[in-house]
């Protein structure tokens, strides 16, 4: 598994301090974070691939600074984000796919061949040439995943995926965060998603107030929402 | 272009889309330029040939083919008032075989290939326009189509159901923010998928 460490990290918006000093090392296979709107959880998943900067403090990924190796960072780190309509670049399918590996800079073939896998295992294969505007929101958030798995990170960051999708698509998803062989950090509301993973951070006003396993930490988060 | 491209194996479509660009280019310039209904019968031919060729069916050909026929609806008329039978005749059989030819292209050829295509023929121009940053422009271009018609539609619902039919602010101020705060989220999205990396 990679190694994702924060070291006295804070973010700050304006006057506002959104991460509040954050020392954390990530090393476990499946990791949750879950806290209020509001608590800092999505800027924290955002540092790990660069999305957001530290005000102070440093992230790495496996020893490289997130601010300083931005590229190689985030050739590692895939990022899922809640609303995959604003993920979605190319119009269709089989090309939004594709469009991850346009900076592999692969021959047209194993393109081709990496992009049709990625399909099938997603179930994707009947839809590739579908206009990704009209795929429901599951399918879309479907497509969000594989178009990050394409590009084989070693890290898939996920924010909120299953927010915007009804009880039977976001069960899809879950199944398929269970199959992953990729370190998987998501960030989420559904608790039960988070229920199986191997540690939960529980996060409060840009601080962390528990990290154990899920059955510890989300029980502190019950008690914490009341 | 989207949605369009009707997937197949034809050796239309098989065809590169540079190529089918500058036959496209060569055949509405020859079609402008020919001045006489039978020379037009037999462009005519060629364009119904590539649709069969292509195995486009008549009902996805058909709908490529028919919003010109509004304005020929119009055009044709004032053309024949003006300018003779035969002269209207020619100009709407021109249009009509314009619009076919290159729906035959964009039916056969994917965004990303007419992409490839323009950033090929914007390489020798590298110097002063980056090619890829081009493509991608027009690919986020096409693609914010649906997007934005998305977003306006859930403004309009929502401006409807709170009984502001008639007010501009009630569009405008939502759409505004909402399109911002969706190019952001593109913007990031483009980022996290190492996009100018």
């Amino acid at each position: 598994m990679s190694a994702i460490r924060f070291d006295g990290v804070s973010h700050r918006f304006g006057d506002e301090l959104v991460v509040d000093d954050v020392t954390l090392e990530l090393t476990e296979r499946r990791i949750g974070i879950v806290g209020a709107n509001g608590s800092g959880k999505s800027t924290l998943a955002r540092m790990v691939n660069g999305l957001v900067s530290p005000t102070a403090g440093r992230v790495t990924v496996d020893g490289l600074d997130v601010a300083r190796h931005g590229r190689e960072v985030r050739r590692r780190v895939g990022f899922v984000f809640t609303n995959a309509d604003t993920q979605i670049v190319m119009p269709t399918v089989r090309e939004d796919v594709a469009f991850t590996l346009r900076r592999h800079r692969l021959d047209a073939a194993t393109a081709a061949a990496r992009v049709d896998a990625v399909l099938d295992r997603f179930g994707l294969t009947e839809l590739a040439d579908r206009p990704a505007h009209r795929l429901s929101g599951g399918q879309k958030q479907l497509l969000a995943l594989a178009a990050v798995l394409v590009g084989e990170p070693a890290i898939v960051v996920a924010d909120e995926p299953t927010t915007l999708l009804d009880a039977r698509n976001a069960r899809r998803i879950a199944e398929h965060f269970a199959t992953l062989d990729e370190q998987l950090i998501v960030v989420s509301h559904h608790l039960e998603l988070l229920e199986s993973f191997d540690r939960v951070i529980v996060m409060e006003e840009g601080r962390i107030v528990a990290d154990a396993a899920p059955e510890v930490a989300l029980d502190a988060y019950r008690a914490l929402i009341g | 272009m989207i949605g369009v491209f009707h997937p197949g194996s034809s050796v239309v479509h098989r065809t590169p889309a540079l190529v089918k660009l500058g036959l496209l280019a060569v055949a509405v310039t020859a079609t402008a330029l020919v001045g006489s209904l039978p020379a037009l019968g037999i462009v005519a031919a060629v364009a119904i040939g590539l649709f069969a060729l292509a195995r486009i069916p008549v009902r996805i050909a058909w709908r490529q083919v028919s919003p010109i026929l509004w304005v020929l609806a119009f055009a044709v008329p004032v053309q024949w008032i003006f300018a003779g039978w035969e002269a209207a005749a020619t100009m709407g059989a021109r249009l009509v075989l314009a619009v076919a030819l290159a729906a035959v292209y964009t039916l056969t050829t994917t965004v990303s290939a007419t992409l490839d295509a323009m950033q090929v023929l914007l390489r020798p121009f590298a110097r002063w326009v980056d090619p890829d940053r081009v493509g991608l422009a027009l690919a986020l271009a096409i693609r914010c189509v649906p997007l934005l018609a998305d977003l306006v539609r859930e403004v309009l619902d929502a401006r409807k159901a709170r009984g502001a039919e008639g007010s501009l602010t009630a569009l405008a101020v939502p759409v505004i923010v909402r399109t911002l705060r969706t190019a952001d989220h593109l913007g990031e999205a483009l980022m996290a998928r190492g996009v100018d990396d």
